[in-house]
C-alpha cells in the first residue's frame, strides 16, 4: 500500500495559480527527491501534504485514509479528528528548523510524545536517548537551542520529528539555512535514514545528494510535474527541455 | 505636626496605593489578555468593539475615566454612591484603563511571533490551546517583560491619581500635610516613597527578565 496519494492537487494563492495539477504517490521505504526552479511550488505542495495549507482541490491520503475527497465537483476535508490522527502518520523538516527556543534539546524531542501523543515519559526518554546519540548529539540533552550550531539544531529536528515514530517524513530544503560547511552532517544523517528504509519526501537543491539518496527524483516546473523517473532516467537521460535546461543552469 | 506623625499619615496613605497598585496588577494583567483575545478575534463585531474600548482607554485622561466610573452610576443611573464605592471605583477605573495598555502590548507580543512556531508546533499535533500556553506563551512573556515594566512603572505613578474622586492615597495625604503645614517636606517624602516603590519594581522585574534569559 502507498503511505501517500496525492492526486490532480490544485492550489492557488490568489489569483495565482501555484499547483496547477499534481500528482504524486510514495511507497513504503521509498526515498523521493523533489527538485525544481524557485518559485515553481515545491514548498507548497509539501505544505499542502502536511495539512499547513489547504488545497483547492484534489485528493490527499495516507496509508488509504483520506484527507480530502472529492465530492462532486467539491473537495472536502476528513474531520478535525480524522485530520489529528492524520497528522500521526507524518513529519515535517523545516528548512530553519523552528526548534521551541525556550525547551531543551530533550524537551524540544520528548515533549510530543508525552503531552500529545501521551506516551509514557519514561519510554520517550530512552527512545529519545537513543535516537541522540544515534545522531551525533549525545551531551547535547540539556543545551538550549541557541547554544547549538545551525547543523545540529537541524540535527535535533530531525530527532524531533523522528521521536512521533512518522510513517513518512518531508524535508523542505533542510540544509538551506546552514553554512556550507555544515550541509554535510545533515545530509548524513538523512542518508542513514534511507539506509534504514524511511518513507521520505525531500525538497532540495542538492543535485548530487538527490541523485544519490532519491529513488525516484521528480522535477516540477511552474506548478506541474514536468518528468518523473530514477535519478539516472532524469539526471542523465532528461526528457524535457525544462529539465535539461534546468540542469544545464545547475551543472554549468 | 511632629516628623514622625507626618510619616505615619503618609504610611497609611502609601498602604491605600500599594492596594491600588496590586489590585490593578492583578485585575488588569489576566483581563488584558481576555481584552487582547477579543481584538485579534476574527469575529469583525466583536473586534471593532473591542477597538473602539481600548482607543477611548488610550485616548482619554485616566483622571476623567475614574470620574466617570465614579459618578456615571449616580447621573446616568440616579444610583446613590455610598463612600465606600469612592475605592471600587478607583480600582475599577484603573484595571479598565490598565487591562487596555496590557492588551496592545501582549497583542504585539503574540503578533511578532514567527509563524513557524505554530507551523512546527501544528504539525507535531499539538492542540490549538497547547499550542498557545506551551509554545507561545513563554516567550511572548519573554519578549514583552520590558514594555510590561514600563507600564507598571507608569502605574505606580498613576496611584496619585486617585486623589482626583478623594480616596485618602498617599499623595492625597501628603498634599493636605502640607497645606496643613505650609511646606513641602510631606510632598518630597511622597515623592521619595514613590521613587523607591519603583526601585523595587525595577529590581523585580529585572529578576524576572534574568529568569528568562535562559533562552533566545
Ligand atoms: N502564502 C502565500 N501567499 C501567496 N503566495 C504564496 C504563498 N506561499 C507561496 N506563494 C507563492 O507561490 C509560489 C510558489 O512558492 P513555493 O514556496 O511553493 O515555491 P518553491 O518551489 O518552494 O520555491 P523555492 O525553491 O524558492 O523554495 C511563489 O510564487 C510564491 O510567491
Ligand atoms: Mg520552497
Amino acid at each position: 500500500m502507498n503511505i501517500l496519494e496525492l492526486k490532480n492537487i490544485k492550489k492557488s494563492f490568489g489569483d495565482l495559480e501555484v499547483l496547477k495539477d499534481v500528482s504524486l504517490s510514495v511507497r513504503k521505504g521509498e526515498v523521493i527527491a523533489i527538485i525544481g526552479p524557485s518559485g515553481s511550488g515545491k514548498s507548497t505542495l509539501l505544505r499542502c501534504a502536511t495539512l499547513l495549507e489547504r488545497v483547492d482541490r484534489g485528493e490527499i491520503n495516507y496509508l488509504g485514509e483520506a484527507v480530502t475527497e472529492c465530492v462532486g465537483d467539491k473537495t472536502v476535508y476528513a474531520s478535525k479528528k480524522q485530520l489529528q490522527k492524520i497528522k500521526g502518520y507524518f513529519g515535517l523538516v523545516f528548512q530553519n528548523f523552528n526548534l521551541f527556543p525556550h525547551y531543551t534539546v530533550l524537551k524540544n524531542v520528548i515533549d510530543a510524545p508525552i503531552s500529545v501523543q501521551k506516551r509514557k515519559k519514561d519510554d520517550v526518554i530512552k527512545e529519545a536517548a537513543a535516537l541522540l546519540e544515534k545522531m551525533g548529539l549525545s551531551g547535547k540533552e540539556n543545551n538550549y537551542p541557541h547554544q547549538l550550531s545551525g547543523g545540529q539544531q537541524q540535527r535535533v529536528s530531525i530527532v524531533r520529528a523522528l521521536a512521533l515514530n512518522p510513517q513518512i517524513l518531508f524535508f523542505d530544503e533542510p540544509t538551506s539555512a546552514l553554512d556550507p560547511e555544515l550541509t554535510g552532517e545533515v545530509l548524513k544523517v538523512i542518508r542513514s535514514l534511507a539506509e534504514e528504509n524511511m518513507t521520505m519526501v525531500i525538497v532540495t537543491h542538492e543535485m548530487q545528494f538527490a541523485r544519490e539518496v532519491a529513488d525516484t527524483v521528480y522535477f516540477m516546473n511552474d506548478g506541474f510535474i514536468v518528468e518523473s523517473g530514477t535519478p539516472e532516467e532524469v539526471f542523465d537521460h532528461p526528457k524535457t527541455e525544462r529539465m535539461k535546461h534546468f540542469l544545464e543552469r545547475y551543472n554549468g | 505636626m511632629a516628623f514622625e506623625v507626618m510619616l505615619r499619615e503618609l504610611s497609611s496613605g502609601l498602604l491605600v496605593s500599594l492596594e491600588i497598585f496590586f489590585l490593578t496588577l492583578l485585575g488588569a494583567l489576566p483581563l488584558g489578555m481576555i481584552v487582547a483575545f477579543g481584538r485579534m478575534s476574527k469575529f469583525k463585531p466583536l473586534q471593532l468593539l473591542v477597538k473602539l474600548y481600548i482607543s477611548i482607554m488610550r485616548g482619554t485622561p485616566l483622571m476623567l475615566q475614574l470620574l466617570v466610573v465614579y459618578f456615571g452610576p449616580y447621573y446616568i443611573f440616579g444610583i446613590r454612591l455610598t463612600s465606600s464605592y469612592r475605592f471600587i471605583a478607583v480600582i475599577i477605573g484603573f484595571i479598565l484603563n490598565y487591562a487596555a495598555y496590557f492588551a496592545e502590548i501582549y497583542r504585539s507580543g503574540i503578533e511578532a511571533m514567527s509563524k513557524g512556531q505554530y507551523e512546527a508546533a501544528d504539525v507535531l499535533g499539538y492542540s490549538k490551546t497547547q499550542t498557545f500556553f506551551k509554545i507561545i506563551l513563554p516567550q511572548v512573556i519573554k519578549n514583552i517583560l520590558p514594555s510590561i515594566t514600563n507600564e507598571v512603572i507608569t502605574l505606580v505613578k498613576d496611584t496619585s491619581l486617585a486623589y482626583t474622586i478623594g480616596v485618602a492615597e498617599m499623595f492625597t495625604q501628603a498634599k493636605i500635610i502640607s497645606a496643613a503645614q505650609s511646606s513641602m517636606t510631606a510632598l518630597i517624602a511622597a515623592g521619595i516613597f514613590y521613587y523607591f516603590m519603583n526601585l523595587v519594581v525595577a529590581y523585580v522585574m529585572g529578576l524576572f527578565e534574568k529568569k528568562l534569559n535562559y533562552f533566545k
